[in-house]
């Protein structure tokens, strides 16, 4: 298997850890919590922008391992340059995630079309942004695995 | 994705130079082993420039490396 191959499996492994983790700890804290519309506006603004930093520092911390781990269990170094396969595979896949997103976002609209309670929006926008990097990723492993 | 019409002789042309490994004629036309692993079992059709660039390190002309066929090769 090769580095980018590693690469996306890793990715959808820590995509999954640490937004579940970050979720599931926000949940057991304030899940249960009655809040003003208000209060729930901002409970879910600084939730979801709490995450970014978070996602960005962690995936740092767990790509520096893996490469760490890679080189010391293979001896297979990091390609230190992007190609034009690599480009069109990560434009491809990223096109994918947006295709993914864009459902989940409008799932999200019918949702509060429907009258359901805004924390279910959130929750749907959510899961399609977590899906559409997995589907990202997914897809980079696709088309290394089996061409574009 | 299964299927391409471009088929190539790129592993014949390195043997032929001085058998030459994937990882030295990817760092002579610019890109990763992997991709000249994926060109090689026909995964994926180089940009015509990229093509050019491999005709010139087999010093040889481009339909030589690569030839197009009329029927999808199924994968």
């Amino acid at each position: 298997m090769y580095y980018q191959e590693k690469k996306s499996i890793v990715n959808i492994i820590s995509t999954l850890l640490v937004y579940g983790i970050y979720y599931w700890i926000v949940y057991q804290e304030y899940g249960d919590r009655v809040m003003s519309p208000d209060e729930e506006l901002q409970y879910w603004g600084k939730t979801m922008l709490l995450i970014i930093p978070i996602a960005i520092a962690s995936k740092i911390v767990i790509h520096i391992i893996f490469s760490i781990t890679n080189r010391l269990v293979t001896s297979e170094r990091q390609p230190c340059f992007e190609d034009e396969r690599d480009k069109i595979i990560a434009l491809t896949s990223t096109r994918n995630a947006f295709m993914v997103f864009g459902f989940g976002f409008l799932g999200a609209l019918g949702v509060i079309a429907y009258g359901m309670p805004m924390r279910s929006m959130f929750i749907f926008m959510i899961v399609a942004g977590v899906l559409s990097d997995v589907f990202d990723n997914l897809s980079q492993l696709y088309f290394h695995r089996k061409g574009i | 994705m299964g299927e391409h019409r471009v088929s190539n002789n790129i592993r014949v042309l390195r043997f032929h130079n001085d058998e030459m490994t994937q990882q030295e004629l990817a760092e002579k036309v610019g890109v990763t082993r992997q991709t000249i692993v994926a060109i090689e079992k026909g995964k994926y059709s180089p940009s015509l420039e990229l093509a050019f660039r491999m005709a010139r390190v087999f010093d040889t002309p481009l339909e030589e490396v690569f030839s197009f066929n009329e029927e999808p090769k199924k994968k």
